[in-house]
């Protein structure tokens, strides 16, 4: 669904990502770790069209999207949850939901979103998306905002960072009945072992390059020894 | 006083002022075109045509509650200049609101320029919402102007929330607001104002924190889009033990310009005063996840700015 060949992708004189191949078929669920630094948010941007690769071709479904604009890309399948969610003045998170949505909820269909991700949702609907909202209010808000998308493609960057243990599980539990039901695919960028050890493959980062992917039942440790090990 | 036949282009204005079709039951003033054309009123709000000068007195009863007052003006003729002087007065205890607005259309060539100029008079405890909106419309040159003065003069523990809105269609308005506070009187205002092509909107607020215990809050939020100019001066003097937060923002799109000027002056060693300030384009980051959710360019653009002046 999803074939990355040859990216690459530089910003203020560094080399972030250096020659990524990759085919991620439909229906799979990947995991993508990796030191910090190492390039996975920037992939993520370059799959959403947020960063313009230098060299290389995207292809969606078999078709070129390369220099397809962030919200054609959005309209073709492909759905995005930063790692830093953004705020806003004014708007609510029901407008977001809204603006997502492309129409207007009702604040019990808004309140089941909510609730999928263990937010207490009448409390937050009126609310404005902005920093008066914690951290982790704001990242549930943000994978709200991107679930009801029902993307055939989701990448979501590190959403459980900041995310309380409660809220964890029903993440996990959230990302079980998506690839349940969907025929699509999940790409989460994760820190988490929980979360690695769902996935249907990990692809390992390191210095902008793929290092290893590894599937699922092979032994994890290789991972964790593969980051402790690392010499800078 | 006779009854009021609104047309539809009236109909349309005082919809877009005061989200209300026609006359509502209540206390009513309604001016049309520089002249008084009705009015209603309640047992427990009067209101009274000036004998010297165009406007009215509106008498509020202490204690009244839940009472609402509709003071519109619509102006469809071109070149009509209409200053007009109304003062509330408003008894110990009552809490009402306040509409008021003014809607112009202009088709012709001369200019149409409506000045209201407000005073407010709250007694001890009295609580007011004071809700305007200004719109202007109209294919001629003619330019819509409204200049618009507000005195407020609260009583202790009075409280005046003033809701002012001005989204599209007005060439020029200059807004003089000044206020005074009693003892543990507050103020609370908050300003919308979106400006486009050569259109230029000032306001200026002075605000005078005598009471102990006085706090006025004054929120502005402002979009200068196109060529369009704007001007925000506020003035927030602390005489005595006080809070005052005064918080500018403004977004500026194309050639749009913003010059704000705010102005604290602590007189009391427990003045409490803080300004907040931001002039800047929309966020790059807001319209990207806005367009990942499907938005175009513009669509994000405009919702960003709804939501900023919601
Ligand atoms: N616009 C930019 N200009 C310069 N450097 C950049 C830019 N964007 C990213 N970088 C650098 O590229 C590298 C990769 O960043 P990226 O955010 O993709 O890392 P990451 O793997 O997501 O890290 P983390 O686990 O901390 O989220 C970092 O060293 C970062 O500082
Ligand atoms: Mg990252």
């Amino acid at each position: 669904m999803l074939e990355l060949k040859n990216i690459n992708f530089s910003a203020g004189n560094k080399h972030i990502l250096k020659d990524i191949n990759y085919t991620l078929e439909s229906g799979k669920f990947i995991a993508i770790t990796g030191p910090n630094g190492s390039g996975k948010s920037t992939l993520a941007k370059v799959i959403m069209g947020i960063e313009k690769p230098d060299s290389g071709v995207i292809l969606f479904n078999g078709k070129d999207i390369t220099n397809m604009s962030i919200d054609d890309r959005a309209r073709t399948g492909i759905s995005f949850g930063f790692q830093q969610p953004v705020t806003f003045k004014g708007i609510t998170v029901h407008n977001l939901l809204n603006l997502s949505a492309k129409k207007e909820l009702s604040s019990d269909e808004a309140c089941d979103l909510l609730a999928n991700v263990g937010l207490c949702a009448n409390a937050y609907l009126d609310r404005e998306v902005n920093s008066s909202l914690s951290g982790g209010e704001l990242k549930r808000i943000e994978i709200a905002s991107v679930l009801l998308r029902q993307s055939p493609l989701t990448i979501f960057d590190e959403p459980e960072a900041g995310i309380d243990l409660w809220s964890f599980n029903n993440l996990i539990q959230v990302f079980n009945s998506m690839r349940e039901e969907l025929s699509g695919s999940i790409v989460v960028i994760s820190h988490q072992e929980r979360i690695l050890s769902i996935a249907d493959e990990i692809v390992l980062i390191s210095d902008g390059q793929i290092e290893r992917v590894i599937s699922r039942g092979e032994p994890m440790d290789n991972i964790i020894d593969l980051h402790s090990c690392r010499k800078i | 006083m006779e009854k009021a036949e609104l047309s539809k282009m009236e109909s349309k204005l005082l919809m877009a002022i005061a989200d209300i079709p026609g006359i509502t039951p209540g206390a009513f003033s309604l001016r049309k075109n520089g002249k008084p054309v009705y009015v209603n009123t309640t047992p427990n709000i009067n209101i009274i045509k000036k004998e010297d000068k165009p406007g009215i007195d509106i008498y509020i009863r202490a204690d009244t509650k839940d009472e609402e007052v509709h003071i519109p003006v619509v102006i469809t003729e071109s070149g009509i200049s209409d200053t007009v002087y109304n003062d509330f007065y408003v008894g110990k205890n009552a809490d009402v609101v306040i509409n008021a607005g003014c809607g112009i259309h202009n088709d012709g060539c001369t200019d149409t320029h409506h000045n209201g100029i407000h005073r407010f008079f709250l007694d001890e405890g009295a609580k007011v919402k004071y809700v305007e909106k200004h719109y202007g419309e109209g294919s001629g040159d003619g330019k819509r102007v409204l200049d618009p003065v507000t005195e407020v003069t609260l009583g202790k523990n009075a409280t005046l929330e003033m809701y002012t809105t001005q989204i599209k269609g007005v060439d020029s308005t200059v807004r003089n607001t000044e206020a005074k506070l009693d003892d543990n009187s507050t103020l609370l205002v908050s300003e919308k104002i979106m400006t486009h092509g050569v259109q230029h909107a000032e306001t200026n607020f002075s605000v005078n924190l005598d009471g102990k215990g006085s706090s006025c809050q004054v929120t502005s939020r402002s979009v200068a889009t196109e060529s369009s100019t704007q001007k925000f001066v506020s003035e927030i003097y602390g005489n005595n033990e006080c809070f005052g937060h005064v918080e500018c923002d403004a977004i500026i799109k194309e050639n749009g310009k913003v010059v704000s000027t705010p102005a604290i002056v602590a007189n009391c060693l427990d003045a409490n005063l803080i300004h907040e300030a931001a002039i800047g384009k929309i966020a790059g980051a807001q319209i990207t996840k806005l367009m990942t959710l499907g938005l175009t360019e513009k669509e994000a653009e405009d919702a960003i700015i709804n939501g900023f002046l919601q």
